[in-house]
């Protein structure tokens, strides 16, 4: 019980880490990204290729993903999204379905199509007892690392200069740009950042969410779960609502595997039709 | 205070029906396509089978229009009303419960039209952004279902050992796949003339007049609750029919019908033809097909590469800009049903300019 409740816990600080950037771009922003976990499937390759072929530590390799999924964001942001966001929701789908196809036949061809796993170092393998509970030493690690991340996340947002730009160009862009804010870096600085969690968090849940060419589609739902549910008026939401999930998911999978991903797609529906508006709505938001 | 002038207002309707009988007309240009259509049954034999899936994939992305195109609504999980409808003619089939194909692929319309009533509750409700995840959330659900209950569906397998009776009877499925391609064409034909009627008829105008502006509809008396459930619903039906030509002309189904790919695909087919004229996803299908058979040929899997490099293209040219070769098109097909118009003197008075109470 304690133990399903634990791993629940890391897989939804797990989900918490990979959506985070799109809770800005899509709640925020009101872009319609499904390529996210392109960004994600970026990282966790980036990883398995700087830890399994060239023998980097693997911590190095966690910051590796950050920062190849955070400079691939940056560069698709300034080339491409950028002429993207003013169009409609439609185009964005398109534009961004058609990045999730081109990722997963360029990483099947690149890397192969089978399932492939980072090599953890022995240090975080087994388990330790903790007040008589067995704990995974990774999935504790995962805890520790995504706890620290949503807490600078969390002041980053509400108490530096930059966050409070951010907030700015959100709600009013037009305002926000006469008082001087370079509203396009802005975004493509927090599209940059998102993309470099994704990353990280597609490294780190190698391990857990496998790593194969499939991979953006088959967590797309998870992430605008993650959003759809959270909200977007605070990172509190939807770190609530990743943690609920994680735990929901572990839970449902464990008693009653037969229902399979049923319980968190009914999840997701009852909540959509419970606030139909409210969701994506953020008053003082355009 | 007077009541309306009665003459005034016998013209405007005269009028109006004037107007909606020349929009009903059939241009020369779309006889020629039904023909061209009809003879590739004698004219094509040996390219029956791609031929069939081009009218699936062309019935799917028409009923996709009927909902995106006319009224609006952006789906992503139109494979649900589509797998519904396969694996409804495929149990069907299996079990003998209907065997007559014609019959059978009403009853897998039906299915898709239930469910799509049935669905059509949540989607009215909320944004764009909420109806993508609503539509994508329950393609999934019902994908999950199809494949966990393999005692009804054969789950990952596909529904396997179906065998087809012949159409009406009498006329037997072929390996060639002769029969199969000419019974498609035909229930396109039908429910392409259908949707022909309907999407001309006030009811459609009214859907566009949502989608253009849904405020200002409701300000001059347009509900839309009960227009939105009946456009979803019988797209719904649309796609659940597609689904049961596929599973009645292969004799087999599985999950693919019910995937994210098949959903997204359909978009793109009926993208490539252009939104909101009926012709689109047909001639959508034609070139996607044979681009997927091209391409595929050359590089047999990295086909999805392609497809997703043209989706980001296209957003980035811009999806007018491309549609807009159509438009060339139908000024040719207005120009000579205009000078058919021409040569034959007007069934009814056009109203001249200036009526309505000026002096």
């Amino acid at each position: 019980m304690v133990t399903i409740l634990f791993d629940g816990i890391a897989y939804g600080m797990l989900l918490f880490v990979l959506a985070a950037g799109l809770s800005v771009t899509l709640g925020l922003m009101n872009f319609v990204n499904l390529a996210h976990g392109a960004f994600a499937m970026a990282g966790g390759y980036a990883a398995l290729v700087v830890v399994n072929r060239l023998g980097v530590p693997f911590g190095l390799g966690l910051v590796a993903a950050f920062l190849f999924s955070a400079a691939l964001g940056a560069l698709l942001e300034r080339t491409l999204y950028v002429h993207v966001y003013a169009k409609s929701h439609l185009d964005q789908v398109l534009f961004t379905i058609g990045l999730v196809f081109m990722s997963v036949a360029i990483v099947d061809y690149t890397m192969g199509s089978s399932q492939q796993f980072i090599a953890i170092p022995p240090v975080l393998q087994g388990q330790i007892t903790v007040l008589g509970i067995g704990m995974s030493k990774y999935r504790l690690m995962i805890i520790v690392i995504c706890g620290v991340l949503t807490a600078l996340l969390q002041l980053g947002l509400t108490r530096t200069r930059f966050g409070s730009r951010l907030r700015a160009a959100v709600d009013d862009q037009r305002v926000a740009r006469g008082l001087g804010i370079n509203v396009g870096a802005v975004f493509a600085l927090t599209f940059a950042l998102g993309s470099g969690l994704a990353g990280l968090g597609g490294a780190l849940g190698a391990e857990i969410l496998g790593l194969d060419p499939i991979f953006p589609l088959k967590y797309m739902i998870y992430f605008l779960i993650v959003v759809t549910v959270g909200g977007t008026s605070s990172i509190t939401g939807p770190f609530l609502a990743s943690l609920l999930l994680g735990i929901g998911d572990v839970a449902g999978k464990y008693y009653v595997p037969q229902l399979g991903a049923f319980v968190i797609y009914t999840i997701m529906i009852v909540v959509l039709i419970w606030r139909p508006q409210g969701l994506f709505v953020r008053k003082g938001a355009r | 205070m007077r009541g309306p002038d009665v003459s005034t207002s016998a013209k405007l309707a005269s009028a109006i029906s004037a107007q909606f009988t020349a929009r009903a007309r059939w241009s020369p240009l779309e006889v020629l396509f039904w023909l061209a259509a009809l003879a590739t049954i004698w004219l094509a034999p040996d390219h029956h089978l791609i031929l069939t899936e081009i009218v699936i994939w062309a019935l799917l992305a028409l009923s996709l229009d009927l909902i995106l195109g006319y009224a609006g609504i952006i789906s992503l999980g139109h494979a649900a009303f589509f797998g519904i409808g396969a694996y409804t003619a495929g149990l069907l089939a299996k079990h003998a419960l209907v065997s007559e194909p014609v019959l059978a692929l009403l009853v897998s319309g039906a299915a898709g039209a239930a469910f799509g009533f049935l669905t059509s509750f949540l989607v009215l409700r909320g944004t764009d952004l909420t109806r993508l995840m609503v539509t994508l959330g329950v393609a999934l659900l019902v994908r999950e279902i199809a494949n966990r209950a393999a005692w009804l569906t054969g789950g990952a397998d596909g529904l396997q050992g179906i065998g087809m009776e012949p159409v009406l009877g009498l006329f037997r499925f072929d390996l060639y796949g002769h029969t199969a391609y000419a019974y498609s064409l035909v229930v396109l034909f039908v429910l392409f003339v259908i949707a022909r009627r309907i999407v001309g008829s006030p009811f459609g105008l009214s859907l566009q007049a949502i989608k253009g502006n849904p405020l200002r509809a409701s300000a001059v008396g347009i509900g839309q609750t009960w227009r939105l459930v009946g456009i979803y619903t019988l797209a719904a039906a649309y796609a659940g029919v597609a689904g049961g030509l596929l599973t009645q002309t292969t004799a087999f189904t599985s999950l693919e019908s019910l995937s994210f790919d098949r959903s997204a695909d359909a978009l793109l087919v009926l993208i490539i033809g252009g939104t909101g004229h009926l012709y689109g996803g047909l001639i959508g299908a034609v070139v996607f097909r044979f681009a997927q058979d091209w391409i595929s040929a050359a590089t047999p899997q990295y086909w999805q590469f392609w497809i997703g490099l043209f989706l980001v293209l296209i957003v980035l040219v811009g999806r007018d800009r491309i549609g807009s070769w159509v438009a060339p098109v139908r000024r040719l097909a207005d120009r000579v049903s205009d000078w058919r118009a021409w040569r034959r003197p007007p069934a009814v008075e056009p109203t001249a300019p200036g009526e309505g109470g000026r002096p």
